[in-house]
């Protein structure tokens, strides 16, 4: 395979990555894509290269999205969990940072409750970061695996419409689209309960609507983020029935629209809250090759964060 | 850099400008210290005389903090009144007052008495301030009247808002008569929803919780509102936002006897500080936008905020290395806060001598204290400037326990070459 090298050393979030970068991620996750179709389905891209998934909070998807990535790679993979009431007793990234060293770790894909996490491991350590979610702040490969979707669905993402639906302001979701769509040419818009956009979103370049049906009518794909069931009842959602009959991607609702949609969601779906089970489980949902683009992707900015330059040199 | 050490017993400062806030008068000659006061140069006699050359210099009265904290007792790993005293004087600043929320909180006369005790060897003059609630929890009185006649100056719950709004209207009321001020560090915790910075298109952008100036605003319109009515002494900490700039001087233009300070961080960053998660730019009131930027420094050449304080804000390394979420609000601001302040409002407009006025008169009034002109028989309590030099401030300038400021690297305009204090002597060298 001949691919060009991306400039990133890290991958902190997609805000501010170009699009010739963002491009090559796709292309290779999309070669990836392939080898995952092959029955063997390893490649000895990433052999002796040592990965340590550090995981703050649990994420089980993520986590394994990450592991099979690796482990397609032929990486050695080692899991770190921790509770993220370790953090609160100081135990910080500074004792993060120790044991990386200790352990001579390649690369960490590390998901951590606090935004910008990432980046401070990325200016203590030499080992590459992959941010696998950093707080309410950025979650770059599931920017790139939605995108990646939503290429594979239309062809392209320059031009398209998409709105981003749900609990925006405690997303890390919406800001790695918003930053990696606007980059590759889509319009976004962004719609939720009124108190759950982040105030002055507009100067990130996407438009807020509060109404649902009208964001249905406009885009071309929706992507329908998870409410935290946490945040229901407690004076923040009012009820689950409220939040399904305002924003919910109900049957009905999609049943009024007569344009076809592309249905997103990053998971783990609340089904009969955000999403009805009907409509998640349906034809224009594409909730089941995010997760398959989701390896891909993840094999691709492992391959051109830790393999891709050897490989370069050897060509 | 610099050193500390003894006060020679006869000093001569040569050649400088002296500008003496406490009477608003600049003339040009020498200044004399003979043990620790000042005299006459003619009667300094010829036996050995250190002499300084301050040929381009300008000598003042020493600076006067009233907001920061020495963290003593209870957090000496972060800083004690010995090291605190140190920044302070290579800061320029002979006077600090330092803030309750210490371990115990400072909110008995007891306390206040052991840390006036403790004070008494120290190179620089403590003031204290007392907590207004017992324990700083905010719900009943603490012993104003007794901390004040053991010696506090002010009172304030620091770090804690007063939420109650008859807590603080009932602190107004209680010390009226003495005249000490009542420092509510404003901020509607709820309204503030765990805000780590600045709540703006750039929090948005970073994720991180945003802490909106109405929080601050609030707060301190409800402030001036009570102060308003009852009449009490109410002192404004660390004013961010343009909102509370002009609520300020609203206020004192309807002639409610209110004062105000402004922080050299407020005054000289912005936001953008946080950009790149500096946890050393977490603090609280935060950093906020340029134009709030702007307001303050208007508000600071316009006389609607009184004074520059530093809430000097030491944290350890390891405390500062957590995530920003973590991380504990505060920076420490005594060594860099003259060179900060004149890089900002100098090329601003203000004269050299109004932004002198902002670190001596101003500050010793809002404690309602008044300044000793620096005339033969005065104590030696003065500072020494270079307005022009410019320097970059390293970690080597700080004095401090800790270092976290987010102003490591910074050039600035303007530089305190030497402050004479109780004996001792600070010079930058
Ligand atoms: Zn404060």
């Amino acid at each position: 395979m001949r691919t060009p090298a991306i400039s990133l050393t890290n991958l902190i979030g997609l805000e501010g990555v170009s699009r010739s970068d963002i491009q090559t991620l796709l292309d290779t996750g999309f070669y990836f894509r392939d080898v995952l179709d092959r029955p063997i389905k390893k490649v000895p891209i990433l052999t002796g290269i040592n990965v340590v998934n550090l995981f703050f909070e649990s994420s089980t998807r993520t986590r394994i999205s990450f592991e099979l990535a690796e482990k397609r790679l032929s990486a050695e993979v080692v899991n770190f969990s921790a509770a993220a009431s370790s953090l609160s007793k100081g135990e910080g990234l500074k004792d993060t940072v120790r044991n990386i060293h200790a352990m001579k770790m390649d690369a960490v894909v590390m998901r951590h409750p606090a935004p910008g996490a990432a980046l401070q491991l990325s200016r203590f350590v030499d080992a590459v970061v992959i941010n696998a979610g950093d707080g309410t702040h950025e979650h770059p490969t599931q920017g790139l695996l939605d995108m990646m979707s939503i290429r594979e669905k239309f062809g392209r993402i320059k031009g398209l419409k998409i709105g981003i639906i749900g609990d925006i302001a405690h997303s890390r979701v919406a800001l790695s689209n918003i930053f990696g769509l606007n980059t590759m040419g889509a319009e976004v818009t962004v719609c939720g309960p009124g108190h759950l956009i982040p105030p002055f979103i507009e100067e990130l370049g996407v438009t807020v609507n509060g109404d649902v049906d009208a964001v249905l009518e406009w885009a071309d794909a929706v992507n329908v983020l998870r409410i935290q069931r946490e945040r229901m009842g407690v004076g923040i959602i009012p009820s689950v029935r409220e939040y399904r009959n305002r924003f919910g991607l109900t049957v009905e609702r999609l049943a009024r629209h007569k344009k076809e949609i592309v249905i997103l969601h990053p998971g783990p779906m609340n089904r009969g809250v955000e999403i009805d089970s009907d409509v998640a489980d349906g034809d224009q949902a594409i909730i089941l090759d995010q997760v398959l683009n989701g390896v891909a992707v993840r094999m691709s900015v492992l391959f051109h964060l830790l393999g891709a330059r050897e490989l370069l040199e050897e060509a | 850099m610099g050193r500390i050490a003894p006060l020679p017993k006869a000093l001569l400062i040569e050649g400088a400008t002296i500008y003496d806030p406490a009477t608003g008068k600049t003339r040009r000659g020498d200044l004399a210290v003979k043990n620790g006061r000042l005299i006459e140069p003619e009667k300094l006699g010829a036996a050995k005389v250190e002499r300084l050359d301050a040929r381009g210099a300008l000598v003042t009265h020493g600076f006067i903090d009233i907001h920061a904290h020495f963290r003593e007792p209870g957090r000496e790993d972060q800083e004690s009144l010995e090291s605190g005293s140190r920044a302070a004087l290579a800061g320029g600043f002979t006077r600090v007052a330092v803030m309750p929320n210490t371990l115990p909180a400072i909110d008995s006369p007891e306390m206040v008495r052991s840390l006036l005790e403790k004070a008494e060897r120290l190179p620089i003059v403590l003031y204290v301030i007392g907590a207004i609630s017992r324990g700083r929890e905010g719900l009943e009185l603490a012993e104003l009247l007794e901390m004040q006649a053991a010696g506090a100056l002010a009172f304030s719950d620091d770090g804690n808002p007063i939420a109650d709004g008859q807590v603080l209207r009932r602190a107004l009321q209680y010390t009226k008569d003495v005249g000490t001020p009542i420092i509510n560090h404003a901020e509607d915790l709820p309204l503030r929803d765990g805000g780590v910075m600045n709540q703006s298109a750039l929090s948005t952008r970073l994720g991180l919780p945003g802490n909106p100036v109405e929080a601050e605003a609030a707060m301190v319109h409800r402030d001036l509102l009570i102060a308003q009515e009852t009449g009490g002494r109410l002192h404004v900490p660390h004013v961010s936002t343009a909102l509370t700039v002009d609520l300020v001087r609203r206020f004192k233009e309807a002639g409610v006897p209110i004062t105000a300070e402004a922080t050299p961080h407020h005054l000289g960053l912005t936001e953008e500080a946080l950009r790149q998660f500096d946890t050393n730019a977490k603090v609280a009131p935060p950093l906020r936008t340029e134009a709030d930027r702007q307001a303050v420094v208007r508000g600071l050449m316009d006389g609607a905020i009184d004074c520059i304080a530093t809430d000097h804000a030491p944290h350890t390394v390891e405390e500062k290395e957590q995530d920003m979420i973590q991380a504990p609000f505060g920076m420490i601001g005594l060594e860099s806060a003259f060179g900060l302040a004149n890089t900002v409002l100098g090329p601003a407009g203000l004269a050299i001598e109004k932004l002198i006025d902002l670190l001596t008169v101003g500050p010793a009034r809002a404690l309602g204290l008044e300044l000793t002109p620096l005339e033969p028989g005065s104590p030696a309590e003065l500072v020494v400037l270079r307005p022009d030099e410019t320097w970059t401030f390293t970690e080597k300038d700080i004095h401090s326990r800790s270092r976290n400021t987010p102003m490591l690297g910074m050039t600035f305009n303007g530089r305190v070459v030497a402050t004479i204090s109780r004996g001792s002597w600070y010079t930058c060298t």
